[in-house]
């Protein structure tokens, strides 16, 4: 092994340190002028949209980059992996990341201290989760960007949020907790936290220990489903998304995905082919919780009272149809990951729009009652439909292609076919009366019929140049999904075929002696 | 040895979970306190209970293993950022709801 290595070798940390080194250099300058952080803010995004379109093209062809912080051998020091999947979350983070922050730009970043600081913190949580292969690092790094997202879901204030706030911080803290007995059910049973080292421990695990491991695993599932807002434990979620600021939410939109890759990590390299007795230990979880979580989330989106609280409901029936993704095996994780990107860049797009609108409609915000014509209803109403089409998945956009990957991944389990069209049939109907509520039931037609006095005119609120950015690239990016979705196809079965091989991911951490 | 231990981390887990599901946030923050302590100890003891062994290898016949004992020094670590951060948080939502309900509304429905 030679100890001269190349700055190649650190671009697997470099996602890390970028946003940590960022978020310091933020806090120093917390005085400085707002021109100042937010340009450096930008800076960074941008740097980081760059080292993960790197790392994406180096781990493109199949090679996994492990890097062995503190050069320590493998089983014992932490290493940082990065395989296709990691890539792919990577990239997905900062394109949706640079997007949230433009639309912050526009000014909601002033609202409360430390936006900035926050915002690249939990970028830093979010890539290193995605990258750890090591059980407690993933715990430390999901506490991490937990910190970080608490205060930016309370960022700005206000007693709604503050309420909402409160229940995700106890939540999430018991979540943790949760977490670290799991790790420690884990460790006294396998003997180690290495990813790699338990996955090629599990196959050799004693049957005494059996109990304890399959406890632990199971803990680890439940912890992973509260990040991921699975049913039960999604009550957090609607409250938080929809009370906190539009950018925030924005970003959010992936900290769902964030349990859901772990765990695509964990069910398919712990308990993947390879698990021996603990293989297999997801399997008859996965698909009946992924269509509790669709069925009542779509029954959300159709109570929801707001734009804000129907994208949250939107955001927790995605991930059920992710996780039903999931459980269908190798084809249905490909279909998974393009869906995956897909849902949470029309999340994102939805969020922002609820808060472009709130800000149009001087009487209702993003409320589904009367309110005065919106000034340029016509661009809105036609950014809304975009965005409806996306979020219920319907042709020509990129949920069509996702759901429709994902269907064809179901032959034999026809009563999932029902489960996640029925849903997507429940969601346009809500959207479209969404769509109706937000811009042709107007006080003017109130009026018409006698059933109003007055009415309110809603003042004209131009286009800002942060919305076109961020709301223009969203679009853009889901435009851009569906145009090429032959590459990323290939992408994403590439790595679904990585992904159910743990002998590769071993191979590559603990070396090919083992 | 292994029963009072695990009656311990039993009863303060219990207490724990109990005093999180009460309706006022300084229960819930006392659960909170009461299950991070539980998980510690958990964790202590998943390197499986061992007396009078230094963790280091060669200083002595056997030895504890050293590695729990890192884990829980960072679970407690970030447990007391966490309960700090949850305390915080409490007392704003006192401050802005005007009462210490975790809904915020007291019990005769106001809000």
């Amino acid at each position: 092994m030679t100890t001269v290595l190349n700055w190649l070798d650190h671009l697997v940390i470099a996602p890390v340190l970028l946003p940590f080194a960022a978020g310091v250099l933020l806090l120093l300058l917390r005085d400085q002028s707002m021109v100042m952080q937010r340009s450096l803010a930008l800076l960074a995004g941008l740097l980081q949209l760059g080292l993960t379109i790197a790392l994406l093209l180096q781990v493109a062809d199949g090679q996994m980059l492990v890097y062995r912080l503190g050069n320590w051998p493998a089983p014992w020091g932490i290493v940082l992996v990065a395989d296709r999947l990691a890539a792919w979350m990577l990239l997905l983070t900062s394109l949706l990341a640079l997007c949230a922050l433009v639309y912050a730009l526009g000014g909601s970043d002033r609202q409360g201290r430390h936006f900035h600081v926050l915002f690249q913190m939990q970028l830093c949580g979010l890539a290193g989760a995605f990258l750890t292969g090591d059980l407690f690092n993933l715990f430390v790094f999901f506490e991490i960007l937990l910190i970080a997202s608490y205060g930016l879901a309370l960022h700005g204030g206000g007693p709604l949020r503050t309420r909402a706030g409160l229940h995700y911080v106890v939540m999430n803290l018991l979540g943790s907790t949760v977490f670290l007995f799991a790790a420690g059910l884990i460790y006294s049973a396998l003997g180690s936290l290495n990813l790699a080292d338990l996955a090629a421990k599990a196959a050799r695990l004693p049957a005494d220990n059996l109990g304890l491991a399959r406890a632990g695993g199971l803990l680890l599932l439940a912890v992973f489903g509260l990040k991921a807002a699975l049913v039960p434990l999604h009550l957090w979620l609607p409250a938080a998304y929809a009370n906190t600021s539009a950018a925030v939410a924005a970003l959010f939109a992936i900290m769902t995905k964030v349990g859901i890759y772990a765990i695509l990590r964990t069910h398919t390299l712990l308990f993947g082919s390879s698990g021996g007795e603990l293989a297999g230990l997801f399997d008859p979880w996965l698909l009946p919780l992924a269509m509790a979580t669709l069925t009542l989330a779509t029954l959300g989106v159709l109570a929801a009272q707001n734009l804000g609280q129907m994208a949250a409901y939107l955001v927790v029936a995605s991930v059920g149809t992710l996780l039903a993704a999931l459980a269908l095996g190798l084809p249905g994780i490909a279909a998974g990951l393009y869906y995956l990107v897909h849902s949470s860049f029309s999340a994102a797009l939805l969020f922002l729009l609820a808060d472009a609108i709130r800000r149009r409609r001087p009487l209702a915000g993003d409320r589904f009652t009367p309110d005065a014509d919106m000034a340029q209803h016509a661009l809105w109403g036609s950014l809304f439909f975009f965005a409806a089409i996306a979020a219920a998945g319907l042709p020509p956009l990129s949920g069509f292609v996702g759901k429709f990957l994902i269907l064809r991944a179901t032959p034999q389990h026809p009563w999932v076919w029902a489960v996640i069209l029925l849903a997507a049939l429940a969601s346009v109907m809500a959207l479209a009366r969404a769509g109706s509520a937000l811009f042709f039931n107007t006080t003017a037609a109130l009026a018409r019929t006698g059933n109003l006095a007055g009415t309110p005119v809603a003042p004209l609120v131009p286009l800002a140049a942060h919305e076109l950015l961020a709301i223009g690239g969203l679009i853009g990016l889901i435009l851009a999904l569906t145009a090429g979705a032959g590459p990323v196809l290939d992408y994403v079965q590439a790595t679904a075929a990585q992904l159910a091989d743990p002998a590769l991911y071993i191979q590559a951490v603990l070396g090919a002696g083992r | 040895m292994e029963a009072l231990i695990a009656l311990t981390i039993g009863t303060l887990t219990g207490c724990g979970v109990y005093l999180v599901l009460r309706a006022r946030t300084f229960a819930v923050v006392l659960g909170l306190t009461l299950l991070s302590y539980s998980v510690n100890l958990f964790l202590f003891a998943t390197g499986r209970l061992v007396v009078g062994l230094p963790p280091v290898i060669g200083a002595a016949a056997s030895h504890a293993d050293p590695l729990p004992q890192a884990l829980v020094l960072t679970a407690i670590v970030i447990g007391f950022a966490m309960t700090a951060f949850v305390i915080m948080l409490s007392l704003r939502t006192r401050a802005e709801l005007g009462n210490d309900h975790v809904d915020g509304r007291d019990s005769a429905g106001q809000s």
